[in-house]
């Protein structure tokens, strides 16, 4: 039952739009994958205790970018999401790389960090005059508005399955480096550097490695959803307000979790089309307010997350108590 | 016969203190030195030195005919030097077979997982822990740890062993247990062990040569049984475990 459960799930979630038409649902659902994604994104780092402020950053980078190359350079986003994902990886290398080198960790890595959602966010507001600023962006539409040259699509359904496979995908990376020898590494390497390295371990590449990985998931989110919402801004996908979210969104998710950061993107996303929905556009930066308390909370009382304390209690049901080790004789 | 080792002038200073103070000596293949001083005598510093966790200050360190001080830590263990941490730093959220998986696969220049997990296997079967998947460090007391802490080390594939013991912690049938283990390692693997260890009554047995460390300078070295004879290798134990001393340079002898 359990083995077939995921395929089941999946053929499930890939029928729902052909049975299923309700423009609206469909819209939160798309927005739900594509934030679920770039969460995963920021989880395959975070949960080694690489808690970067800065991924606002790379998704900011990945959106404007290639909406940048399209209006004004004429590049397709098949060229221009490349390039993003290389610009992501490159401005990655740049800040993390001095911070592995001399070992600034925990919470002078997320500071770091921080500075550059902050700075992402400047260059884009400072350079108004190719960005729009904080009015924001919007792709030039092709053809009507439904090209597979301009990666445009008018249906929420194409839209849908594609969230759904990109979303898919980043579940795949998460186990694959889940499965790996550098999770070894990475939990190893969270614990204490320099017992890490004695056993062999390059600390500062390893980091980087998975940190390059998270940035350029990240900006590929970044692009995704400028393709699909056809307009961007920083304050939507750059910015600290965006590197909180996601923080906030993975550890009620669950940090340890693969689904950990989709529970929590349907909890966020919920969340503010609720406060939209309630209190209209009075409630602006309400979500933040909320989410800022809730982080707290969640850190203090449940720092497993929703998920992750879910399937730890019923692990716990199921399984004898933990065994323990007699060292054997010499 | 090749020095596996040779060390020159080694000197490592925090701020103003120096630790190590002008240290240099040779190592012979498949040889097991005793290394052993005071409280502070600079015995771990040498060590994180020669693993490259510490950079010296001044001074060379030859191994296998490469100079490899201030190298980067990663690159010297691949390079096949081990070490163990005198207080064991085992990873907690790893199993202990991962912890020494780990060591396998990232000491032995990440080649392959299959290989990485027959060395864990090698290493913890020469250690004499048990080689289950899925236990965890947390089980683990004082001996057990300092076991995990050596079958990491092993499982880096080492042919110099930095064993930064310091039994303390142990009772005598663990000391003698861990005596007969790093024994029997050099024995099966051929390696060359450099260990530090306190209690000389015990290392007395095991050793080939001692290095004796005083305020981070070298006093003495030699022979067990010469060296436990020197007047100033007394003077610094005096008060300590003298009569160890001379328990174990009649032993040596005789
Ligand atoms: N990272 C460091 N920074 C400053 N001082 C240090 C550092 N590491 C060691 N020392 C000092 O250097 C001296 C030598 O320490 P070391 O740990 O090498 O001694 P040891 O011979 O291993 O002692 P023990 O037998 O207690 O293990 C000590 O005075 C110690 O306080
Ligand atoms: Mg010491």
């Amino acid at each position: 039952m359990n083995r077939y459960l995921p395929w089941i799930a999946g053929a499930v979630l890939v029928a729902l739009p052909f049975v299923y038409h309700s423009p609206y649902p469909l819209h939160i659902l798309i927005l739900v994958l594509i934030w679920s994604f770039a969460y995963t994104s920021w989880s395959i780092m975070g949960r080694f205790g690489l808690v970067s402020l800065g991924h606002g950053g790379f998704m900011g980078v990945g959106a404007y970018v290639t909406a940048l190359l399209w209006n004004h350079a004429g590049l397709s986003p098949w060229i221009g999401i490349p390039i993003a994902l290389v610009a992501a990886g490159v401005l990655a290398l740049v800040v993390a790389w001095p911070c592995f080198r001399f070992r600034i960790v925990g919470h002078y890595f997320a500071l770091v960090t921080l500075a550059l959602s902050g700075i992402v966010l400047q260059v884009i507001t400072a350079t108004r005059d190719w960005t729009g600023g904080s009015l924001g962006y919007t792709p030039e539409r092709y053809q009507g508005g439904s090209s597979i040259y301009a990666l445009q699509f008018a249906d929420k359904e194409t839209w849908y399955l594609i969230a759904l496979f990109v979303w898919a995908v980043g579940l795949a990376i998460w186990y694959a480096v889940d499965r790996s020898m550098i999770r070894y590494a990475l939990e190893a390497i969270s614990e204490d550097e320099d017992a890490a390295a004695a056993a062999g371990v390059n600390v500062t590449a390893e980091k980087l490695k998975i940190t390059v990985l998270s940035a350029v998931m990240t900006a590929f989110s970044g692009a995704l959803y400028c393709q699909y919402q056809m307009f961007i801004s920083p304050d939507t996908v750059s910015g600290i307000a965006v590197s909180l979210q996601m923080v906030f969104a993975v550890v009620v998710g669950g940090i340890y979790v693969a689904l950990g950061p989709t529970v929590g993107a349907v909890i966020t996303i919920l969340m503010a089309e609720g406060l939209r929905i309630s209190f209209g556009t009075k409630a602006v930066g309400y979500d933040n307010l909320v989410y800022g308390v809730l982080l707290v909370v969640f850190i203090i009382f449940l720092p497993k997350g929703i998920l992750g304390s879910l399937m730890e209690a019923r692990w716990l049901r199921r399984s004898p108590p933990q065994r323990q080790v007699q060292p054997g004789p010499a | 016969m090749t020095a596996v080792l040779n060390v020159e002038g080694l000197v490592k200073r925090f701020g103003g203190f120096t630790a190590v103070n002008h240290v240099s000596f040779q190592m012979e293949q498949g040889e097991i030195l005793g290394l052993i001083g005071p409280n502070g005598s600079g015995k771990s510093t040498i060590f994180n030195l020669l693993s490259g966790t510490l950079k010296p200050t001044a001074g060379s360190i030859r191994f296998r005919g490469h100079e490899i001080a201030g190298h980067s830590p990663h690159s010297i263990i691949n390079g096949g030097i081990g070490r163990t941490f005198q207080i064991p730093r085992p990873f907690r959220r790893l199993s202990i077979f991962d912890n020494v998986a780990l060591a396998g696969f990232y000491g032995q220049g990440r080649h392959s997982r299959s290989a990485a997990f027959e060395a864990a296997e090698r290493a913890l079967g020469l250690v004499g822990l048990p080689t289950d998947r899925h236990a965890m460090v947390d089980g683990l007391g004082a001996a057990g740890l300092k076991k995990l802490e050596l079958a990491k080390a092993l499982a880096t594939g080492p042919q110099l062993l930095l064993a930064d013991e310091s039994l303390g912690g142990l009772d005598e049938h663990e000391m003698d247990q861990a005596a007969d283990m790093l024994r029997a390692i050099r024995k099966e693997l051929g390696i060359t062990i450099i260990w530090v260890e306190h209690i000389m009554g015990v290392l007395m047995r095991v050793v080939d040569r001692v290095m004796v460390l005083d305020h981070g300078e070298k006093i003495a070295e030699g022979l067990p049984a010469e060296v436990a004879g020197d007047p100033r290798v007394i003077e610094v134990y005096l008060g300590t475990d003298a009569t160890a001393v001379h328990a174990a340079a009649t032993a040596a002898r005789g």
